[in-house]
């Protein structure tokens, strides 16, 4: 059985200046122990649909339509109770930017504590030596004095290490990490990315990794999803999209990575700007600024399936692999 | 820690120093007691002798040094008016006053912390928009005006409490207190209501913009994602994080509080320093004015103090370093 299957997800905010489609159509799946990379721009809907599957979208969001089954069981229409007991437990999330995530006036002790008693009615002084443990486990130097200290006493590395630690508390069945590397330099990244990746295959947990980066997510992930303005446009395999990506979008995403460059060579742009989710084109999002786009584009194109691979488009680029 | 409070304290032997010349000067500027203390059939050898007994003779910078060794050991000076010494006048009266102030001040934060909560958690609701119309009341009418409508309202109107004095008072721990007989509570009331009406506007806005400010951040995301109660991501992660602003600006506005005290000790014959100011004032009562003075300056530097070290207890950030 898949860990999480999302079917037809619709995530719609409702404001004065209409109502904005962050996330419109999205099917995805994610296996026990499998890695998902889901891959697009800012403002492409990647992180809105990591916070429907946790019923986190604030107002004036919410999920319209749509299945969010997490072990064959759905999610959307949850009450808050139900979820929260779920939040932490059984589905952890991992934050962009780890200066952020802890609350700076609480110890590390105190956040950690206080995940680990609201899912499980333990004593503190268990908390404290579970605390201990997930902090040993993500690699941090003498956990026993650091959960003392507050979270300005750590480097931004450190600080996401303990953010995983406190994902890692209740050994959850899923993760949504949320472009967790991003705000890290590129030695800590690629540590981070490590610890993950180890510690995600010891613990049999699945993983939904959230990233631009197309790099991060081709050294990672299992199966890879490309996101553009709300939509999933492709998806497979990570080594059938990256060998072969057949969706314009992903192709100019993968043109646009600099270590598929040779050196001296201008690195390529995808011209334009996503769309605005509140006034997007019809029939395809990406028409307006695709290089193969013609007048069928304005009508909806339909999902095509061959074998593990996915797109939607009208053009596919089989012999355009860069 | 210990460095940084000790080097607090001499420079606010500094600051009381410098504040005794400012009053001193300015009191000497106000006019002649005499005029007001000497019946104005007295002979002119009755008035000479007054002048000399009061020290009044002396040249200016005599007198403040008479004043400030004396003040050295112990000495304000005695009361023109009560021929009692002015700082044990003070003290007789400053726990009257300070019983107001620390009630209101309570009123202030009990009310004014939950109000500020719901209000910030739910805004734009017609909740929301009740409590933030019932501060601007509290901001915008006077204090004076705002004592005299609860005295209508209260006392001449309903007939529930007491108008003015401080009623019975008893003992409670060895504090002589109004809080510990029913008579000297219901006298509390409608002062310490008065006192308290800014403050708790105050203090909801603050909570409120607080609240405001910080749910939306990631920390508060993140906790929710942990799976925590929405109880206690308020009463931990929000309050702890806005109680930082509220008790930067209470702190400083206590001071305050005992200031505005002269107010309402005034509207409802409040027995406390208050009262003592206005009326040593009228009669020009040099030494229990400067008196009152140096205590009400000494009391905001120990509140300056206190407030910072409650700083380093809620913000792990701000560590009370001895910086040059």
């Amino acid at each position: 059985m898949t860990t999480l299957t999302i079917e037809n997800l619709s995530t719609q905010f409702f404001s004065d200046a209409g109502i904005a489609k962050a996330v419109d159509g999205v099917s995805l799946s994610v296996g026990r122990g499998e890695i998902l990379g889901l891959v697009g721009e800012s403002g492409s809907g990647k992180s809105i649909t990591g916070f429907s599957i946790l019923g986190l979208v604030d107002p004036p969001g919410r999920i319209t339509d749509g299945r969010i089954l997490f072990q064959g069981e759905d999610l959307v229409g949850r009450s808050e109770r139900e979820m929260r007991a779920i939040r932490g437990k059984k589905i952890a999330m991992i934050f962009q930017d780890p200066m952020m995530t802890l609350n700076p006036v609480l110890s590390i002790e105190t956040q950690m504590v206080e995940t680990v008693r609201a899912h499980d009615k333990v004593d503190k002084a268990e908390a404290r030596r579970r605390a201990i443990e997930a902090l040993g486990l993500v690699g941090i130097p003498s956990p026993e004095e650091r959960l003392a200290a507050y979270p300005h006493q750590f480097s931004g590395g450190m600080r996401q290490r303990v953010a995983i630690a406190i994902a890692l508390l209740h050994r959850p069945d899923l993760i949504i990490a949320d472009e967790p590397t991003t705000a890290l330099d590129v030695t800590i990244q690629s540590q981070i990315l490590f610890e993950i990746q180890k510690l995600s295959q010891s613990f049999g947990m699945s993983l939904i990794w959230i990233s631009h980066d197309l790099g991060v997510v081709a050294g990672l992930a299992d199966k890879i999803a490309v996101m553009y303005a709300g939509r999933i446009v492709e998806s497979g395999s990570v080594d059938t999209v990256l060998d072969n990506p057949v969706h314009p979008y992903t192709i100019g995403l993968m043109r646009s990575v600099p270590a598929n460059l040779e050196r001296g060579e201008p690195l390529a742009t995808i011209p334009g700007m996503a769309p605005s989710p509140v006034n997007r084109p019809s029939g395809c999002p990406f028409r307006l600024r695709c290089f193969a786009a013609t007048e069928i584009c304005a009508s909806e194109p339909a999902e095509t399936i061959a074998g593990d691979h996915a797109w939607r488009c009208f053009h596919p680029q089989a012999e355009a692999a860069p | 820690m210990t460095v940084f409070i000790i080097r607090r304290i001499l420079q606010s032997l500094g600051v009381l120093l410098a504040t005794s010349v400012i009053v001193f000067l300015g009191v000497y500027a106000i006019g002649n007691p005499i005029d007001i203390l000497i019946p104005s059939d007295a002979t002119q050898a009755e008035r000479q002798a007054a002048i000399v007994a009061l020290g009044l003779d002396r040249s200016l910078p005599e007198q403040y040094w008479m004043f400030l060794s004396n003040a050295l050991q112990g000495d304000f000076g005695r009361s023109f008016v009560f021929n009692q010494p002015a700082i044990g006048l003070i003290f007789a009266r400053l726990p009257a006053t300070l019983e107001l102030a620390f009630l209101a001040l309570a009123i202030a934060l009990v009310l004014g912390i939950p109000l500020g909560l719901i209000a910030g958690l739910k805004p734009r609701s017609i909740t929301d928009e009740t409590i933030m119309t019932g501060s601007i009341l509290g901001f915008s009418l006077p204090n004076f005006w705002q004592g005299m409508m609860l005295i209508m309202i209260f006392s001449v109107g309903l007939g529930w409490l007491p108008a003015s004095g401080r009623g019975d008072t008893g003992q409670i721990l060895g504090i002589t207190t109004s809080l510990a007989t029913w008579d000297g509570v219901t006298h509390l009331i409608l002062p310490a209501v008065n006192l308290a009406l800014f403050q708790l506007a105050l203090v909801i806005r603050l909570t409120r913009t607080g609240v405001r400010e910080t749910m939306p951040l990631d920390f508060i995301k993140f906790a929710r994602a942990k799976g925590l109660s929405e109880r206690r991501i308020v009463l931990v992660h929000v309050l702890k994080n806005i109680m930082i602003p509220v008790v930067t600006v209470v702190g400083m506005e206590f001071g305050s509080v005992i200031a505005f005290a002269v107010v309402t000790e005034t509207i409802f014959a409040w027995p406390g320093i208050g009262k003592l100011l206005i009326d040593s004032i009228m009669v020009l009562d040099r030494p229990v004015v400067v008196s009152y003075l140096l205590v009400v300056v000494a009391m905001f530097i120990l509140i300056n103090l206190l407030v910072d070290i409650v700083y380093s207890l809620l913000d792990p950030r701000i560590r009370l370093r001895d910086a040059q």
